[in-house]
């Protein structure tokens, strides 16, 4: 098939990409090159980085930050005459320009399941889900009985996505074998994590695999009303998945009579309130039900008593975009991939300070050094590597010596930190991990439902001491104090939210204790970014008067005259560290509290 | 239409379950910028529950405000890529633009100011949205050339 694709996710539409799109339609239907293309708009290609991108097949030729005014030379060039337009074309390891998204060192590791149809079908279009084979899973499964479809679910050894990594397999057999009816599916799509991107992707890119996977879900349990609950901030997944159930049901995959079996499914979407702990499977189902999502203890398992007491599965969407290819290629074909506890792909936002950022899917058991130096193709500016922050605010910071260590749900559980849903951000020399810890705890403190007393008060202790310490009130004892604080909070709240809360300070007082120090005993940020405890000066020996620090200062505080060192105006300065960003030659330094 | 009609027409779109509750609330704070009391009494009456139930939705769920908020609403991601990209230095940029803090509104309604989690941009980090309109790799610098252009347009 003769086709442009051209990637109109967010990150691409932020670059452009709409205008791209219509710029390709205009000259490929006009008069002067008259070819027959069609020209379709995708969901995330994954490298957002480089976006706009554009893909002509059936060559397959990728074509990467594509302007406007680039569009007409490519259909003259490429698409009439089949040649290349080699300055858009991205470097391979070599550093020669390469033709395929598969030659391209950000894509050639990737192995694609959950995302296998995301950025390659057309937005929106049930007849290309279709045509790629979709919803052949579903017609399979309304033909097997409950125990055949989970018996194939338990083969693959999938684990639950969404972070917690529970097999899904034996969710769905526990709801199966409760006879307590109505029963109900749910999909967690309130994908809260900061820093991770993915289920947003899928629900706007393929929304159709996410409503397959739910419907054998629900088949499997005997399941007859189900709900998408999407996170609020997500408009265009809200209006893509309202729009799919409707598709879905007038091609008779959902409704009264799914693929003529007479089996019946009734699918709506749940726009989420904006708050983080309703991503918490009890709070979601009490958000669902029209009440404040606040998390209850869970002596008796939602696939018993979920959604209005009645046994209920909820899966994450990621979780939920496998099934159709488990259900296809059978569990054993999934299970081939992966390591021994965890099977499969991982989809990662592969984000922060590293060079290549974007969302890429890879098997399991992939190390942190491969991810974040070959797909990622290392740290930006080739500064040096400080920390990952994997699992969001439930995660941790992993330092250097841990990055050979294989990601799946086990391994990094076991070193404080977890995968969680898949949020990996890459932090350089010039990221200030108490700074880090505080981010998270003030992000949580202002999300906690404030149901039980450890995660509310103790979230509120920590984030106090730990802006005391980034503002240079610290004190030596506070230190004892959060680790107290923290193993009390793993102990005694009530949910996940608050049991896993101080992980990002457990494991940046574990692996950078230095740094709290020195801001407490130094009163100085290693990092350069709490700024209380910096102060920036330019090395005269460094500085080539090149004038761009004082271009990108906001309060025009550096005096500079070209070919002459500049100076600082401490007055002036508001520490914003724009300066540095912007020199070159590595002239602007930081000191301790001035 | 009054507010009245209004608020009438958006409740009853939807049955008188509880668990349209929320899906209500979203409606009128699009409509409305925010929830209004009258809005907020009619749907306690429709749905026969207590109105400190509706009540206490409204300040749990962030999307939902009990005060107006301005024309165009600039949010600023501080989810962690964001952060790690100088979110906090962009807000600093728009206080100083507009004198407002997080979660205010400037005098002459004509901006809200909202520091929110993870927009799902983090490949733009730090991005910055002004209605529907996304602003990637912001900088302190360009902070004043993106909202000049409202401010023209007002």
């Amino acid at each position: 098939m003769r086709t442009v694709r051209v990637c109109c996710d967010t990150g691409c539409l932020a670059n452009g990409s709409a205008e791209v799109a219509a710029e390709f339609e205009k000259y490929i239907g006009s008069a002067e090159f008259n070819v027959e293309y069609s020209v379709k708009k995708t969901g995330c290609n994954g490298f957002c980085e480089k976006g706009p991108l554009v893909t002509i097949l059936p060559e397959g030729i990728a074509y990467y930050k594509v302007k406007v005014a680039d569009v007409k030379e490519i259909v003259e060039k490429t698409i009439k005459h089949g040649e290349l337009v080699e300055r858009l074309l991205s470097l391979g390891k070599d550093g020669k320009p390469v033709v395929t998204q598969s030659e391209n060192p950000f894509y050639a590791p990737q192995v694609k399941i959950a995302l296998r149809n995301v950025g390659v079908i057309s937005l929106g279009s049930i007849d290309e889900y279709i045509a790629t084979g979709g919803y052949e899973a579903l017609k399979k499964a309304v033909n097997m009985t409950s125990d055949e479809i989970i018996t194939e679910i338990e083969k693959s050894g999938i684990r639950g996505r969404g972070g917690a990594g529970f097999p899904t397999g034996r969710k769905w057999r526990t709801a199966a074998g409760y006879d307590n009816y109505p029963k109900y599916v749910a999909c967690n799509g309130d994908e809260g994590d900061p820093g991770a991107f993915m289920d947003r992707s899928i629900l706007e890119g393929d929304p159709h695999s996410v409503i397959e996977g739910l419907a054998i879900c629900a088949i499997s349990i005997g399941a007859e009303e189900g709900f998408l609950y999407i996170r609020d901030e997500y408009d265009s997944a809200v209006a893509t998945v309202k729009q799919a159930i409707l598709d879905a049901e007038a091609h008779g995959f959902l409704g009264d009579n799914i693929c003529g079996s007479g089996k019946k499914l009734k699918l709506q979407v749940v726009r989420g309130g904006g708050a983080f702990v309703c991503g918490e499977s009890t709070a979601l189902m009490q958000s669902i039900e029209g009440k404040v999502g606040e998390p209850r203890a869970k002596y008796i398992r939602s696939v018993q008593r979920g959604l209005w007491d009645k046994p209920t599965v909820l899966n994450n969407v990621e979780t939920l975009a496998c099934i159709p290819y488990i259900m296809q290629h059978g569990g054993e074909e999934f299970a081939k991939i992966g390591t021994d506890s965890s099977k499969g792909t991982k989809v990662f936002a592969l984000v922060g300070k590293v060079k290549r950022t974007g969302l890429v899917e890879v098997p399991m058991g992939i190390t942190l050094r491969e991810l974040i130096y070959d797909v990622g193709g290392g740290i930006q500016g080739d500064r040096p590597f400080k920390a990952v922050q994997t699992g969001g605010p439930s995660g941790g910071c992993i330092p250097e010596t841990m990055l050979d260590l294989p990601v799946d749900f086990d391994t990094l559980k076991s070193h404080g930190a977890m995968m969680g849903s898949g949020g990996m951000i890459v932090m350089d020399d010039r990221s200030c991990m108490v700074e880090v810890a505080r981010y998270y705890v003030n992000f949580l403190a202002g999300e906690s439902c404030g149901k039980c007393t450890p995660c509310r008060e103790g979230l509120k202790q920590m984030l106090a001491i730990l802006t005391d310490i980034c503002e240079g009130r610290g004190k030596e004892e506070d230190l004892f104090i959060l680790e107290e604080l923290c193993e009390m909070m793993q102990d005694a709240s009530l949910c996940a939210l608050g049991k896993s809360a101080p992980n990002p300070v457990m494991t940046t007082l574990q692996y950078f204790r230095d740094e709290y120090e020195a801001h407490i005993k130094e009163h100085r940020c290693p990092a350069g970014v709490c700024k209380n405890l910096t102060s920036f000066k330019i090395d005269v020996e460094a500085c080539r008067g090149c004038t761009a620090c004082a271009k990108a200062c906001p309060t025009d505080a550096i005096t500079s005259e070209v070919k002459k060192p500049h100076v600082i105006n401490p007055d002036k300065c508001i520490r914003c560290g724009s300066c540095r960003e912007a020199c070159k030659f590595d002239a602007v330094k930081t000191e301790g509290r001035a | 239409m009054d507010l009245k009609d209004k608020v009438n027409e958006i409740i009853h779109n939807y049955p008188a379950e509880q668990r349209y509750s929320l899906a209500i609330m979203q409606d009128m704070q699009r409509e409305f910028n925010y929830i209004p009391r009258e809005g907020m009494e009619a749907l306690a009456e429709y749905l026969g529950c207590a109105l400190s139930v509706l009540y206490s939705m409204a300040t749990f769920y962030k999307a939902l405000s009990l005060k107006p908020k301005g024309k165009h609403i600039i949010k600023l991601c501080d989810g962690t890529a964001c952060h790690i990209r100088g979110s906090l230095t962009l807000k600093e940029g728009v206080t100083r633009a507009l004198g407002i803090e997080d979660g205010e509104t400037t005098e002459d309604g004509l901006f809200s100011l909202e520091l929110v989690n993870c927009l799902g941009s983090c490949a733009l980090a730090p991005v910055m949205v002004v209605d529907d309109v996304y602003y990637g790799r912001m900088s302190i610098e360009k902070v004043p050339e993106v909202l000049n252009k409202y401010k023209e347009e007002a």
